[in-house]
């Protein structure tokens, strides 16, 4: 199967303009010694599209997937709904094959949907400004930690160690070569605890980043986590599930200065991580020195509401070594379908959304902590995940999920070792009250 | 214009899931503290009005699907759509990153076929799926060039980029902490080998090189090049922005670079999606492989796959999980469908297409570098600007008016009044013929009529944007307490898809 457009007789005509004889007098600038054997490349013969279909459909059912499995795992990627228009609108080849919106005439749709997903995200998280997203919730974070190092004197970077480990891992490769001191918040009670971060917050603190609700599911004392910070004078960020807005309170209303984020809950699936999309949201102190895109609401000459890419001077293409950051393609599309999720469901279907999590996964909770060996890791508030200890095998464990269709839930030994017992267990609006059943009845087996 | 969505109201029941149980009270779970307090302002509107507003949004785009669309250095080619119903599937689309590799062979087995795919395509000896995009590909392989330095005990502290390199190079150089050296172009397009050899030394790291150039021009001495950093103990670096050029044709690993990245989303089809997601390998030479990001895939027992996250050398996490695997099977789908022979094809009529434009215009507009070029080639509205002030923007934005995208324009850099164009494989001679015809008409106007194409576009949706007022008085959402967005001059709420013709 090839897409090239040209005949045997268009390409002739086309040499003849070009003035020369054959195709291979234009690549005359490549020495001879570096072209590709004649036998070419060692690659296999093209196919079909019907052959590739059937190829590609074959080791698909390779792979266990939640339209067959109840899929209790979670960890950052949720199995959540995802309302029918969404992938029929933000699928439109008008969308999905345009290019980043430079020539903004020939762009306003793009531009004016990265405006409404600005606004949604400056909504939900009551943050000023929100760029065009970012790659993911990690990346996210480690940039919001770029934000807060640069043009300050503080060097050290307090991360609570209730981040995604991936996201702690992923902060320390963005500052190999960055002169700082990354410090970790050591839990308490499946929170990240308070007496330990006030001790190691001080004057040379440029930032305090948590997760909320953190890595094991628990809802954090965000407003008491910012408190101290910003009595320090460091940046407070803030890493949220945008799908927990519905219910828990925002980073804005909780002191935080830069809220960032994973925006897979809404609308995206879990596509084996990725592509995903990150937000990124900023109080407006902070608005020149957003990484990536932002666009902006102007006028054209004749005085009409148009939308354009906007403070690109911070950008990579313009400042080159001087940007607040490389990135430079980002994750529109991801974030278009974020968007169009938010509206399709409005305010009261993503409360709803909210709600249907936190009944869904206190009922799992009730029933599973009611089964012997099974403890809950701490009794703090969560939404719509939670960590118990069970005295049993993970191996067997595993088996006994699997024999009842279940994907997950994720144990937690290979994070750290004192979490042996652990497992995380993620229950979206999707689970029934049957698939919760066959998860006590899988644990009690193993 | 169409309204913001937050300036539409209808009935929006929020009845796309169940109700919640009779008398469930989710408050009654959590603290008051940690309760939201305000309301998350949401905008309400039926689904039919939903759909209306971003099928009216998806109208006032230009797209491949739509458009030509020749924007330089991009490679804005057909997106076939089969790869985007695979990629659908649920058991692509429903799997779980955290799933046990038992669970997950048949996605796991295309990662490792593609990370062998692209290593014979550009001949590297190991590759990484998992940055997201190319400037983080360049992010990787600039901190895989930095351990390797301090493995050896070297401090090395500068980056060189040629002067006519993308933003993303340098921007990668400084995020690494690297002081940026720019090397320069010579008369003919490419590295100045004097002034590479000037400023090559102990302290360079490495020299990041695109090849064919932004230009695109072929890089005859590459190999001398290479030679030259290698010598100086430096490492090369292929930014992969242009491969299109060069499928089955050349490979940057046979030229002596040590580590690439590629642009799924440029030369492998996977859609750019209005700005993202894309995927940027990144590939190396076996002395490099050791520092590659984890987790890497190993072989197990019985052939199986699993992550190996034992890589005590490497430079770390990049981002979460692995990568972004819907681009993988995009692009595994693509060169599985090709071949071998399909990939050259790519390659050829790419180069035939730009040579072919690019002789077609040289009567109308300058062209600083005239030979043969490879996939892209640069001309310049110089000629324009100076008999009636028409510019490089100015062009671009008539094509516009005749339903062609225009150029990348003002890049590279060292091009006075830059146009860069890439028409790619995917474009029949026809098409070509087309914007052809349009730009010569454009070159006639600017000499007989300027004013038409400082004007332009006309046909757009929307007229020439005020950039200026964009960036003094930024505006960059709506918000509630204002009950709706500043007010402008009336908005013409007729939607046009003139530009979609």
């Amino acid at each position: 199967m090839q897409y090239v457009a040209n005949t045997e007789a268009d390409k002739l005509e086309m040499l003849r303009t070009i003035g020369v004889k054959s195709f291979e007098d234009l690549l005359s600038g490549i020495p001879s010694g570096l072209r590709v054997a004649p036998s070419g490349l060692k690659l296999p013969a093209g196919m079909s599209e019907m052959e590739l279909l059937g190829d590609l459909k074959k080791r698909g059912q390779r792979n266990q997937h939640a339209d067959r499995n109840a899929c209790f795992l979670g960890a950052g990627v949720y199995d959540h709904y995802i309302p029918a228009i969404v992938g029929h609108l933000a699928t439109r080849g008008e969308f999905i094959t345009a290019y980043t919106p430079y020539q903004g005439e020939a762009s306003q749709g793009t531009l004016q949907a990265i405006y409404e997903y600005q606004t949604m995200i400056c909504l939900l998280t009551g943050m000023d400004v929100s760029n065009a997203s970012m790659y993911d919730g990690a990346t996210s974070v480690a940039e919001a930690v770029l934000l807060a190092l640069r043009g300050s004197d503080r060097k050290k970077v307090v991360l609570s160690e209730l981040l995604h480990p991936e996201t702690i891992q992923t902060v320390r490769t963005y500052l190999t070569d960055i002169p700082c001191e990354i410090v970790l918040a050591p839990h308490q009670g499946g929170k990240t605890g308070l007496d330990s971060l006030k001790k190691l917050t001080d004057s040379s603190t440029a930032c305090v980043v948590y997760q909320n609700p953190n890595f094991l599911g628990y809802v954090e004392d965000t407003a008491d986590l910012s408190a101290v910070a910003s009595a320090a004078g460091a940046l407070v960020i803030a890493c949220v599930n945008p799908l927990s807005l519905s219910i828990l309170a925002s980073p804005g209303e909780t002191g935080a200065d830069v809220a960032v984020g994973d925006g897979q809950p809404l609308g995206n699936p879990p596509a084996f991580g990725g592509p995903h999309f990150g937000f990124f949201a900023v109080k407006e102190a902070h608005m020149r020195k957003l990484p990536g895109r932002i666009s902006g609401m102007t006028q054209d000459k004749e005085g009409k509401r148009a939308f354009v890419l906007t403070l690109q001077a911070r950008e990579q293409h313009i400042r080159r070594e001087k940007a607040t950051s490389n990135i430079c393609t980002n994750h529109m599309l991801c974030a278009l379908k974020g968007l169009i999720f938010l509206a399709t469901l409005g305010p009261n279907g993503f409360k709803r959304m909210g709600e249907l999590n936190v009944q869904q996964s206190h009922k799992a909770f009730d029933k599973l902590t009611k089964l012997p060996g099974v403890k809950p890791l701490s009794g703090a508030a969560f939404f719509n995940e939670f960590t118990l200890t069970i005295d049993k095998d993970p191996k067997a464990l595993a088996k006994a999920f699997e024999a009842e269709r279940l994907i997950g839930p994720l144990h937690l030994g290979r994070f750290r070792k004192d979490w042996q017992n652990a497992h995380l267990i993620a229950v979206t609006e999707q689970r029934t009250d049957e698939e919760i059943d066959r998860l006590a009845d899988a644990i009690r087996k193993a | 214009m169409s309204k913001l969505i937050f300036e539409k109201r209808s009935l929006n029941q929020g009845d796309h899931l169940p109700a919640p149980e009779k008398g469930f009270d989710a408050s009654k779970f959590f603290p008051a503290s940690a309760r939201r307090k305000s309301g998350t302002h949401l905008p309400e509107s039926a689904e039919l009005d939903v759909v209306r507003h971003f099928t009216r949004l998806s109208q006032q785009n230009f797209c491949v699907d739509t458009n030509f669309y020749p924007l330089g250095s991009c490679t804005m080619k057909y997106n076939p759509k089969v790869n985007d119903q695979i990629t659908s599937w649920p058991f692509y689309g429903r799997i779980h990153p955290y799933q046990a590799e038992s669970q997950v062979q048949g996605m796991l087995q295309i990662i490792r076929e593609l990370e062998s795919q692209l290593g014979e395509i550009l001949g590297m000896d190991a590759f990484s799926l998992q940055p997201a995009a190319g400037a983080h590909g360049e992010f990787a392989g600039l901190l895989m060039v930095s351990a390797y330095h301090k493995a050896n005990g070297q401090k090395r502290t500068q980056v060189l980029v040629p002067d006519s390199a993308h933003g993303t190079n340098p921007a990668s150089a400084a995020l690494c902490g690297y002081e940026v050296v720019t090397v320069k172009t010579d008369a003919k397009g490419r590295v100045d080998i004097d002034d590479l050899k000037a400023k090559v030394g102990p302290l360079t790291a490495c020299f990041m090189l695109t090849n064919p150039s932004t230009l695109g021009i072929f890089e005859t001495n590459i190999q001398q090049v290479t030679q030259i950093v290698h010598a100086a103990g430096g490492q090369v670096y292929y930014d992969g922005a242009n491969m299109n050029a060069l499928l089955g044709i050349a490979r940057p690993g046979d030229m002596g670079f040590d580590v690439v990245h590629v642009n799924l989303h440029k030369t492998f089809a996977v859609p750019h999606g209005a700005g993202g997601p894309g995927s940027g390998p990144v590939g190396v030479k076996k002395h490099l492989e050791k520092f590659l990001p984890y987790p890497r895939l190993k072989e197990v027992s019985g052939g199986e796959l699993a992550w190996d996250y034992d890589r005590p050398d490497s430079i770390g996490r990049l981002r979460s999980f692995y990568g972004n695997a819907g681009a993988f099977l995009r692009s595994y789908c693509y060169i599985k469908a090709l071949g071998a022979q399909g990939l050259k094809e790519v390659s050829v009529n790419a180069v035939l297409n730009a040579n072919y434009l690019k002789a077609r215009l040289a009567k109308h507009y300058d062209l600083p570098h005239d030979e043969h070029c490879m996939h892209e080639f640069v001309c310049s509205a110089k000629r324009q600007k100076a008999k009636g002030g028409v510019r490089a923007l100015d062009i671009g934005k008539r094509l516009l008016d005749h339903g062609l995208h225009a150029p990348t324009v003002y890049f590279p850099m060292i091009v006075e009044e830059a146009m860069m164009i890439e028409p790619t494989e995917t474009e029949s001679k026809e098409v070509l013929d087309k914007f052809a015809d349009v730009m010569i008409g454009i070159a006639h106007e600017a000499e007989t009529n300027p004013q038409v194409v400082l004007d332009a576009p006309t046909k757009t949706p929307i007229k020439r944007i005020d950039e200026v007022l964009a960036a003094r008085k930024p505006n960059l959402r709506w918000t509630p307490a204002a009950g709706s967005a500043p007010k402008l001059a009336d908005a013409n709420l007729t939607t046009s898809n003139t530009c979609c013709a």
